[in-house]
């Protein structure tokens, strides 16, 4: 990818959460653009995607809201700075520009630039979950898969399914004309899925075009990366071996550092240390907000990180822009600001 | 009030537990390894335990939601529980769970 389409822009954002979506009204005051990555397919984090509808009674405020309503309220709140969203991307890597400034590129090819770095990343990267099964890694990627990216690969395969929610449910019905057999396995005889389409999968289990096993998996054989057989054993502790060349796990998602972990910043446990003033990192001019950020007292909540988010934006604002003057103005009073609200 | 924890290494740890507080969260201020992600909001099946067979009984059984999240635990058995969902009363003195195991 050469350097030419790379997108240049004040601070990136990795995680667009409630505090990464913050910190673009922090930014945006201060006339600072901001481009977010999230590898969720929508703003939010954490609200979004684990507790959409818990309420949530500790934000100043706003006595009761929502995780969905919050994100939706931080949207309106920043919608006047026009943020740039790359969603469904995962902030791969970063290097330091001869100039100082920043180069982050994202799993999907995207090439940000920007000087400042504000990593507001939570709890880490969703990823799936992978099953506390013996020796799984040496599958991954092979004959164990967590997505599917092409189902042609799956043709006259002998699969195995497993998990009881829309994805294992979906797959199965997508792979179940394409594949040679297919075995959904899971832990009851009860699906969260939509009912349709537990239907459509029972229909097909009565008819014998496809295998239902309620049932744990307990174990993996196979060799060299390549499975031969999934162990299985049912409620009344019976154990089989089912026989298959592939296995797609679906057990929801899990938060992990990712790649962040291997951008030279220091670390403590999983957490990225930072000063209580700028809540910069061991690295100049990468920031951690958020939960992610760990410091003496640190709280996780969700108002310490916007705190942490209209500090680190003072701080980003004079490495962005060094020969300018940090004038700091009150929302309530300047008709400047009121004019970048677009409320005057 | 009590609340016995035995660990994925078969350790087991006597934690004092407050009226009203969660299992999931005693375990959790004791440093015990359970990642319960979403902060007690039934939805990342991540503080999934077993329950000692003598307690089963005395437990509120689960609801709808809490049976369909564990659809996202692994290795779920009968005495399979979220401990979110497991609020701490006097009728609970002494509980025992067993931390199942997780997501590496």
């Amino acid at each position: 990818m050469s350097v030419a389409e790379a997108v240049k822009t004040d601070v990136i954002i990795v995680g667009a959460g409630p505090v990464g979506l913050f910190a673009v009204f922090e930014l945006g005051l201060l006339d600072l653009k901001a481009h977010l990555v999230d590898i969720l397919d929508r703003p939010g984090g954490q609200c979004a995607e684990l507790y959409p509808e818990k309420p949530i009674y500790d934000i100043p405020g706003l006595p009761v809201v929502t995780g969905q309503e919050l994100t939706d309220r931080l949207l309106e709140q920043i919608k006047p700075f026009a943020p740039s969203f790359h969603f469904s991307q995962m902030a791969e890597r970063i290097e330091k520009l001869p100039d100082g400034k920043w180069r982050l590129v994202t799993d999907a090819g995207t090439v940000l630039e920007a000087p400042v770095i504000a990593i507001a990343a939570g709890g880490g990267s969703f990823v799936p979950k992978r099953p506390p099964i013996a020796g799984i890694e040496a599958y991954e990627g092979k004959s164990v898969f967590y997505s599917v990216r092409k189902m042609e690969q799956f043709r006259d395969k002998d699969l195995v399914i497993a998990g009881g929610g829309d994805s294992a449910l979906d797959w199965t019905l997508n792979l179940q004309p394409i594949a040679r057999s297919l075995t959904l396995v899971h832990h009851r005889d009860g699906f969260r899925a939509a009912p349709d389409s537990v239907n459509k999968m029972r229909a097909l289990v009565e008819r014998g075009a496809m295998a239902l096993e309620i049932a744990n998996i307990t174990g993996l054989k196979g060799e060299g990366g390549q499975l031969s057989h999934v162990s299985v054993q049912s409620k009344d502790k019976s154990a089989r071996d089912i026989a298959c060349n592939a296995l797609l796990p679906f057990f929801g998602l899990t938060m992990k550092l990712g790649p962040v972990a291997d951008w030279g910043l220091q670390l403590h446990e999983n957490l990225i240390p930072v000063d209580t003033e700028k809540f910069e990192t061991s690295t100049a001019g990468i920031f951690a907000i958020g939960d992610i950020n760990h410091y003496p007292g640190k709280l996780k909540l969700i108002l310490s990180g916007f705190h942490e988010a209209a500090l680190m934006a003072q701080a980003a604002f004079r490495r962005a822009r060094p020969d300018e003057k940090l004038r700091f103005q009150y929302t309530t009073s300047s008709t400047n600001l009121q004019k970048k609200l677009g409320v005057l | 009030m009590k609340l016995i924890v035995t660990d994925r290494e078969g350790k087991v740890h006597e934690l004092e537990a407050l009226e009203g507080w969660r299992a999931m969260e005693v375990i959790r201020d004791y440093g015990l390894p359970i990642k319960a992600e979403c902060g007690g909001a039934c939805s990342c099946a991540t503080c999934h335990v077993y329950v000692a067979e003598e307690w089963l009984g005395k437990l509120f059984p689960p609801r709808e939601e809490e049976i369909e999240m564990l659809d996202q635990a692994f290795h779920v058995h009968d005495n399979s529980r979220l401990s979110c969902q497991i609020l701490m009363s006097d009728a609970l003195d002494g509980l025992h769970v067993t931390l199942a195991p997780e997501s590496a």
